[in-house]
């Protein structure tokens, strides 16, 4: 899968992108996290009862579609040597908005809802852009944003019956669910635009090296900005995703410590934390390859508490596999 | 992480014209805190600065006083400690099992644990060079999920004897200030001769300011990098047993985000996240503005304790924006 391999820790490798592209797909650490899930499925479909059903498959990608989505932003955010911890913030406040809007029907309470994520990601942006640390500059909207949607909400769950919300968090297409197939479609525009765009070979740029990318006169600031607006709005997206499938606005705990979850899937999905490399398809796979951890797991009747070290052990050996190219 | 902001070594030596600023940045935190507690004390008289409410603030800010404080180390280092939270509820449960077996077994259980926690971190970011802050998410997830474990998914709850010497300890106070309070101020005093005073003190600010530079000069940047870790974690385990020791129980869920807390708080008393510039006095006043300001907001009746979030957010961003920007009128 070119199509999502970007590869660019210099400006120049993110220009001839093509070749170092092919050499660096035939190293086996590229590699591990497919082969991983790869192992992880034989081992549930010789071992585990009932895995291999329709029904179970299609909870399994249902559950994992707002971590993917968020995570899509992640590692577009993580590919300019960024990170973003107020996603789940942001999917709060725009599961809080939506009931708030529903009076003026179900697309502009999604569109306000959208839009609110996308300004959540303007101010990221401009703050990273202005020199703040984006750990530092995105923690102050995680603890801020989460206040403002119990604000927004009065701290309630409010119960939603709107079947056009209903329909995109619990409809199926073809027998494929509506979340997932938003999923697949967002990652399918990311890997586009990452390997067809001028603005691909920024972001790789801007994150393999700031201070080539600011001498060869790209536009550094007005980068980093989109990045953090993009990853914002997707977070938004998964919040109405999720407020549309629980049938609930629920600004408690709507992405609560999905940024943890997002993060993993972009680390072990190969795009290093130093920037300089976005790998679309292989964040999609880190993803199911966390939920299908926890999945696996819980059938075979161990606890959750089992599945985080396991996720914990699969971190470290991701990261340690990638730690030669990645120069962390 | 990226190059905007100044970097400076411990001795500070600002440039005459930059002096003011570079004063603000290195005691802004506790001018804030000054003002953030005069206003208070107009406002609320004895219900804020009165001898309950200052004790019940101290003894709330004590277990983030102790994180933070390993946190700065951390910090100074050129790192980040993520799993503080998790080691912290882990200490906790760890010390209600351990319980059985007196107050050594509810002590040593939990600092061993925490301590060969902190060692793993050290070493995968010292020895291994993996990203701190993806090493420390993994040991987030473990410590949490050891948590979980140890406690039966949450269902076994144990509980500490009220007679052993821990939970006595715990709950007492000496002269009106609890003894958890007395530990952490005892803690961040050593914390700040450790940090300013020792050669291990000046290693950390050298290994923050450019670890192959240090390495180069024959600093031992391994072990550096590993003690910092383990101090970090050994801190977060004391907070968790400290905490134990006042419920008289250990509960898996304790913690969550508490390690955001203390980045907050140690970014707020102006230590770079870029290593090698910071102080611990700042990261005290952090602290004590963190929890003052949400103690406020309980005072304002009408105000719901969501405001407090987007108060402590927007003035977690106004703090690093004014840092940012005295940061750059000392570079010009």
């Amino acid at each position: 899968m070119a199509a999502t391999s970007v590869t660019g820790a210099a400006m120049s490798e993110a220009l001839t992108s093509g070749r170092t592209a092919r050499a660096a797909r035939l190293r086996l650490p590229d590699h591990g996290v497919y082969l991983a899930l790869g192992a992880l499925l034989l081992f549930n479909l010789l071992f585990t009862a009932n895995f291999a059903t329709v029904a179970n498959l299609r909870l399994q990608l249902v559950q994992v579609a707002p971590v993917a989505i968020v995570a899509l932003g992640m590692a577009l955010v993580i590919g300019t040597e960024g990170i973003d911890l107020s996603v789940g913030s942001t999917m709060a406040i725009a599961a809080a908005l939506l009931p708030l809007y529903l009076g003026y029907g179900p697309w502009p309470a999604i569109g306000v809802a959208v839009l609110a994520g996308a300004f959540i990601g303007l101010v990221n942006g401009g703050l990273v852009a202005y020199g703040i640390q984006p750990i530092i500059a995105t923690l102050g909207l995680l603890v801020a944003g989460r206040g403002v949607a119990l604000v927004l909400a009065d701290g309630r769950l409010v119960e939603i019956f709107d079947p056009t919300l209903a329909a995109i968090g619990g409809g199926q297409v073809l027998g494929v669910p509506v979340p997932v197939l938003a999923a697949l479609g967002l990652a399918c525009a990311a890997g586009f635009v990452l390997r067809r765009g001028a603005f691909g070979r920024r972001v790789v740029a801007v994150g393999g090296n700031r201070a080539a990318a600011v001498l060869a006169g790209l536009p550094v600031r007005r980068t980093l900005i989109t990045v953090y607006v993009i990853s914002g709005l997707l977070a938004a997206v998964a919040g109405v995703l999720t407020t549309g499938r629980q049938g609930a606005s629920d600004p408690s705990f709507t992405g609560l410590l999905i940024e943890l979850s997002a993060i993993t899937a972009v680390v072990v999905g190969g795009t290093p934390l130093a920037g300089g490399r976005v790998r679309v398809l292989g964040t999609l796979v880190g993803a199911l390859l966390m939920q299908l951890i926890i999945a696996t797991v819980i059938q075979h009747d161990l606890h959750d508490s089992t599945a985080r070290m396991i996720q914990a052990a699969i971190i470290v050996a991701a990261v340690h596999a990638q730690r030669d190219r990645s120069g962390t | 992480m990226t190059t905007g902001q100044a970097r400076r070594a411990a001795p500070p030596l600002p440039a005459a014209s930059g002096r003011g600023a570079a004063l603000a940045q290195r005691h802004g935190a506790a001018l804030v805190l000054l003002v953030v507690v005069l206003l208070g004390s107009l406002a609320f008289g004895d219900r804020f600065f009165g001898l309950g409410n200052l004790g019940t603030i101290a003894l709330d800010g004590s277990s983030l006083v102790l994180i933070a404080t390993g946190m700065t180390f951390v910090i100074v280092s050129g790192g980040i400690d993520l799993s503080v939270g998790s080691v912290l509820a882990l200490a906790g449960v760890l010390s209600a099992y351990g319980s059985r077996w007196g107050t050594a077994g509810a002590v040593l259980l939990p600092l061993v644990v925490c301590g060969l926690i902190g060692l793993v971190n050290g070493l995968l970011v010292g020895r291994a060079r993996l990203a701190p802050f993806v090493v420390t998410l993994a040991t987030l997830l473990f410590a949490r999920g050891l948590a979980f474990a140890v406690s039966q998914e949450g269902n076994q709850v144990y509980i500490i004897p009220g007679d052993l010497v821990v939970t006595r300890a715990g709950q007492a106070t000496v002269l009106g200030v609890g003894v958890p309070v007395l530990i952490a101020l005892a803690v961040f005093a050593a914390g700040v001769v450790a940090l300013n005073r020792t050669r291990f003190g000046l290693w950390v600010f050298a290994v923050g300011n450019g670890g192959d530079a240090a390495g180069l000069m024959g600093l031992p940047v391994t072990r550096v990098k590993a003690g910092v870790y383990v101090l970090s974690s050994l801190l977060a385990g004391l907070a968790g047993v400290l905490i134990a020791a006042q419920t008289a129980s250990g509960l898996p869920t304790l913690g969550e985000g508490r390690e955001l807390e203390a980045i907050a708080a140690v970014v707020i008393g102006g230590t770079l996240l870029s290593g090698g510039s910071g102080s611990l006095g700042g990261t005290l006043a952090g602290v004590l503005l963190l929890k003052v300001i949400q103690n406020l907001i309980n005072q304002v009746g009408t105000l719901s304790s969501y405001y407090q979030q987007v108060v402590g957010g927007a003035f977690l961003v106004l703090v690093v924006l004014v840092q940012a920007a005295l940061a750059r009128r000392r570079q010009l």
